[in-house]
Order: C-alpha cells, then sequence, then structure tokens
C-alpha cells in the first residue's frame, strides 16, 4: 500500500517519521482483513439501506411545509473565517 | 434550598473535584446548570427526569457549549442546535452538567486517543475506562451522575460500561434518533446510556428514544415504557450461548465470570439453550472494513471552512485543506480515515467495501437463524478486564482484536446491554452482554434489572464519591 498516495486521495500531509509509522500498521490491518476472502459470497446481496424491516418501511419524507432556516448569521457563525454573512477562504488560484 | 439544586449543585463540585483524578469532564458548565435549575424549580409540572444531573459525551451537539468530539480539529465549535437526545432529555427536566471525554471522534477502545487527554479508570488509575465513551462510564462509576449519555458504533458505550463495572445499553438501530450526533460510521452510529443502575438506564432510554423526523433513519416504531417492564418474571425466557465463544484471548476470569452469571441467569428459571453462530470471528474484518470507510467519507466535512480550526500561515486552498487536517486530527483518526480512503478506491472496492457488506448479510443470516432458537444471546462484553494505560496503544491491530465481541451487534443492527457480572482478583470489573432482536430493548432491560436485583454488584471503584 502507498501510504503517501492514499494521504493524498483523503487530503492529509504526511511526514516521512508519519509514513514509518502508518505503512506497516495499515499493512498489519489490511492483511488481517482479507481473511474475508475465505468466505463464498457469489449470491449474497450486500446490507444496503435501513438494517431493520421497520425502518426500511419507515416514511421518510414529511409534509412539503416551510420551516424557519437557520439564517446566514447563525450559519456562518462557527466559521474561523468570515465576512459580511459569508464563509472566507484562501485563494484557490 | 431546593432538593433538585442540591444534587446538581453536588455533581458539578464532585464533576470538578474528580476532575484532577479521572480527566472524566471536557466541559463542566455550572453557570447553564444552575440557571436550569432555577427554571425547574418555578416550573409546574415535573418531567421523568425532573432535576436529574446528567453527562453528555462530548460528540453530541448541545447548543449552549462547545462540542469538540475530543478532537483538535473541533475545538471550540460551538454548534447551532441541540441534538433530539439532549432536546429530549431537557424537555423530561434533566440537567446536563457538562460534556464528557472520549475518544477522538469516537475512534478508540481506550480513551487514550483524546486531543485533550486520556481518561483514567475509576477502579484503577493505571488503568484505561475503555473506549470511546470512556468519560461517560468514568463519570457514572465514580458516583458523579447516576446516568450519562455516550454512543456506540462498535461497542463505545457497552465496553467502557463493562471496563468501568457500569450498566451500557446501545439500543436498535434506528430506536434514537441521531441527529446532532457527530457522524463516524452512519450504518453503525447510535446513542446509547450509561448508568449506575438499570432503571435509570430504562427510564432515560425511555425518554430519548422514538421517531424523529429530522433524522431518516430513526424508525416509526412503538416505544415500550421500559421501566414499567423491568419487574416481569423472567421465568423461561429462552437465553443462547454460543457454542465455541469460548475460546481465542478470552481471559480465564472473564469466562468464569459469564459461565458463573449464566449459571446465575438459569437459577432464575430462564431456560439456556446452546447456538452456532459461526461466522462470529469475522466481525472484526467486516468493521473495520465498514467503519474505516464510512469514517473516510463523514471526516471529509473538516476541512476549516465552516467550522473549528483551521492551520495558520497558509495562503492557498488546497494547501489550507492538507495542513488543517493534518494538525487538527490525531493518530488514530488519521489512521482510519487513510484505512477507509484505502478500501473505497478504485480497484479496490469491490475486494473490500462491496466483500464486507456481503458477509455483512451472512452475519445478519446468522443471528436471524440463532434468535429462531432464543430470546436473547449472552457473551462477554470484552475478552478482557481494562488493559493498562499504553499497553496497546503501538499496536492499533490488537486493540482492534478486542472489540470481537461487540461489533457484531452493530454490523446487524440489533439491541445490546452489558452488566457487571462479578470482579477479577486485581478488583477489576466484568462485564456480561446480552444481545436482543430487533426492538427487544424491554426484555434487555427486564432481564438485566431481575439479574441485577438478585445479584448485586457490591464492589466498588476506589475513585469514588463520598455520600
Amino acid at each position: 500500500m502507498d501510504v503517501r498516495e492514499v494521504a493524498k486521495l483523503a487530503h492529509l500531509e504526511v511526514s516521512d517519521e508519519e509514513v514509518e509509522i502508518y505503512a506497516p500498521q495499515m499493512q498489519k490491518i489490511v492483511s488481517y482483513v482479507e481473511q474475508l476472502k475465505e468466505l463464498d459470497t457469489e449470491d449474497v446481496e450486500p446490507v444496503i439501506g435501513a438494517l431493520t424491516p421497520e425502518g426500511q418501511a419507515t416514511k421518510t419524507v414529511r409534509e412539503d411545509l416551510a420551516h424557519k432556516p437557520l439564517g446566514q448569521e447563525a450559519a456562518v457563525s462557527q466559521a474561523p473565517d468570515r465576512h459580511s454573512g459569508y464563509f472566507r477562504v484562501p485563494k484557490v488560484l | 434550598m431546593s432538593e433538585i439544586r442540591v444534587e446538581v449543585e453536588r455533581a458539578i463540585e464532585n464533576a470538578e473535584r474528580l476532575n484532577g483524578i479521572l480527566n472524566a469532564f471536557l466541559t463542566i458548565d455550572r453557570e447553564y446548570a444552575l440557571r436550569r435549575v432555577e427554571k425547574l424549580e418555578g416550573a409546574d409540572s415535573h418531567g421523568k427526569l425532573h432535576g436529574i444531573p446528567i453527562a453528555v459525551k462530548d460528540n453530541i451537539c448541545t447548543s449552549w457549549t462547545q462540542t469538540t468530539c475530543a478532537s483538535r480539529i473541533l475545538s471550540g465549535y460551538r454548534p447551532q442546535y441541540d441534538a433530539t437526545a439532549v432536546e429530549r432529555l431537557n424537555k423530561a427536566g434533566a440537567v446536563v452538567i457538562g460534556k464528557t471525554n472520549m475518544d477522538e471522534f469516537a475512534m478508540g477502545s481506550s480513551n487514550e486517543n483524546s486531543a485533550f487527554g486520556l481518561v483514567k479508570n475509576p477502579w484503577d488509575i493505571e488503568r484505561v475506562p475503555g473506549g470511546s465513551s470512556g468519560g461517560s462510564a468514568a463519570a457514572v462509576a465514580a458516583g458523579i451522575v447516576r446516568v450519562a449519555l455516550g454512543s456506540d458504533t462498535g461497542g463505545s458505550v457497552r465496553q467502557p460500561a463493562a471496563f468501568c463495572g457500569v450498566v451500557g445499553i446501545k439500543p436498535t438501530y434506528g430506536r434514537v434518533s441521531r441527529y446532532g450526533l457527530v457522524a463516524f460510521g452512519s450504518s453503525l452510529d447510535q446513542i446509547g446510556v450509561l448508568g449506575k443502575k438499570v432503571r435509570d438506564v430504562a427510564q432515560v432510554l425511555e425518554v430519548i428514544s422514538g421517531r424523529d423526523e429530522k433524522d431518516a433513519t430513526s424508525a416509526d416504531v412503538r416505544v415500550p415504557e421500559y421501566l414499567k417492564l423491568l419487574d416481569r418474571d423472567i421465568k423461561g425466557v429462552k437465553i443462547g450461548v454460543p457454542r465455541l465463544l469460548f475460546s481465542g484471548g478470552l481471559d480465564s476470569e472473564v469466562k468464569s465470570a459469564v459461565e458463573k452469571a449464566i449459571e446465575g441467569f438459569a437459577s432464575l428459571g430462564t431456560e439456556i439453550v446452546e447456538i452456532d453462530l459461526p461466522l462470529l470471528k469475522y466481525g472484526i474484518a467486516v468493521y473495520y472494513i465498514i467503519a474505516t470507510a464510512e469514517a473516510s467519507s463523514n471526516l471529509a466535512r473538516y476541512d476549516g471552512v465552516r467550522y473549528g480550526f483551521r492551520a495558520e500561515g497558509v495562503n492557498e486552498l488546497r494547501q489550507m485543506y492538507y495542513k488543517t487536517r493534518e494538525e487538527g486530527f490525531g493518530e488514530e483518526v488519521k489512521r482510519r480515515i487513510m484505512l477507509g480512503t484505502y478500501v473505497l478506491s478504485s480497484g479496490y472496492y469491490d475486494a473490500y467495501y462491496a466483500k464486507a457488506q456481503k458477509v455483512r448479510t451472512l452475519l445478519k443470516r446468522d443471528f436471524q437463524a440463532a434468535f429462531d432458537k432464543c430470546d436473547c444471546i449472552v457473551m462477554p462484553t470484552s475478552p478482557t478486564t481494562a488493559f493498562r494505560i499504553g499497553e496497546k496503544t503501538d499496536d492499533p491491530l490488537s486493540m482492534y482484536l478486542s472489540d470481537i465481541y461487540t461489533v457484531t451487534a452493530n454490523l446487524v443492527g440489533i439491541p445490546a446491554i452489558s452488566i457487571p457480572c462479578g470482579v477479577s482478583k486485581e478488583s477489576l470489573p466484568i462485564g456480561l452482554q446480552i444481545l436482543g432482536k430487533y426492538w427487544a430493548e424491554d426484555l434487555l432491560l427486564n432481564l438485566s434489572n431481575v439479574y441485577e436485583t438478585a445479584f448485586p454488584l457490591d464492589a466498588k471503584p476506589k475513585v469514588h464519591v463520598q455520600k
């Protein structure tokens, strides 16, 4: 496993020392989970969605009624950097 | 002074005093709690939890105080809303005195992964309290609060309950609304309750359970009055004991305590039947694929834009993401994000994630077949008693393997409870786990209450409030 490549996909910066720690640990975990290959899952459907029949049957569509929204000021209130009701980020280009 | 004021003030004082030893709380909010007391003192009607001090795990949103998930990346984050579970607690008259410490983003089995320091076990402060709801378990065990909320993705309520000698329940998937619970593994997460007594746990579960339209995964299923069902006769209840379960890394003292508990249940008139769960041993492998995959997706939102921490001194957007996540997340969280990213990445998806979801179907069938023969299943909560601080930190896989008995309830979605069933020679508590059919929390609480009454735990932790 290329830890550096995986870190990049996950938007994480890893140092050389970290790669040295993570690589063998993650390799060991991946080797462990590979034991699932022993099991025949040829005609088995994967689990998707609610785990219980009752959860599956629950109507999740509510009536289309207007609710009071959070509001712009509250929505951005926790941002580390904001300006006039907007999130502010460093330059993109 | 009103009775509830005395209770709440005592809880806050104990929390503050014992935090120097245990580090169970990340926030203790005296001012807020006393404002709540004032309001309750003037109230005409009393809710089911009137004036009861309670602690809430710090991954459950509270609008009046910070919610950090014990992570640097959310330090100082103050949610704009309350979690539905918290809203229901408040409506019932409970007084939240503070937010409890945990493994960062609920990832861990020892509470050593907190960005704000580890939690110590009140039974032996050189040992871990378990995790990830270690702060909630320690606060209850030490007698600071009678009940606390936790969350359970792979055992995070039950395992610390076992390590700290208290009761802890993970309800059926969909029983309790997760609105305002910071997401980790969305097909596994469930809010749970820890308490010293089964009765208190039942009362709180009754209050927080039930359909909530703000959470699409909360199911429309009637919530029984758990408290009224606690003392039912358990004669004739069929308890399944998995064959071949008691092997491998199971500690001999845990084994004999669990066997004794099973005999105890038999003496109370239940019927013990042998069952098979041949796929149980694959639980850890399935779990650590699904949990990390879902975590990598859920934690993508922490990018330094909308809340919490942002790395300083970066003036380009992409670089800001990388640096913020590198500095904001701890080691275990990064390890899991990377594992999850790997198992979901192009070319590996079918071999890992899709495969794990198929084996999960097989696990569900395994349990269905077992439940044809019995009403519930017992097994240990954890293969060992609380381990020493630092003992497993260098070997993540060995830490993961200690979740062997707890992860399957989350994978299958069934409810499970851990109750104390004795102490080891070193005076460390041992937990017995009872797993039930979907929505059968009432039976789990009933069995636990009858057991607790017949075989109360006499031992007490070393660190405990004075009465």
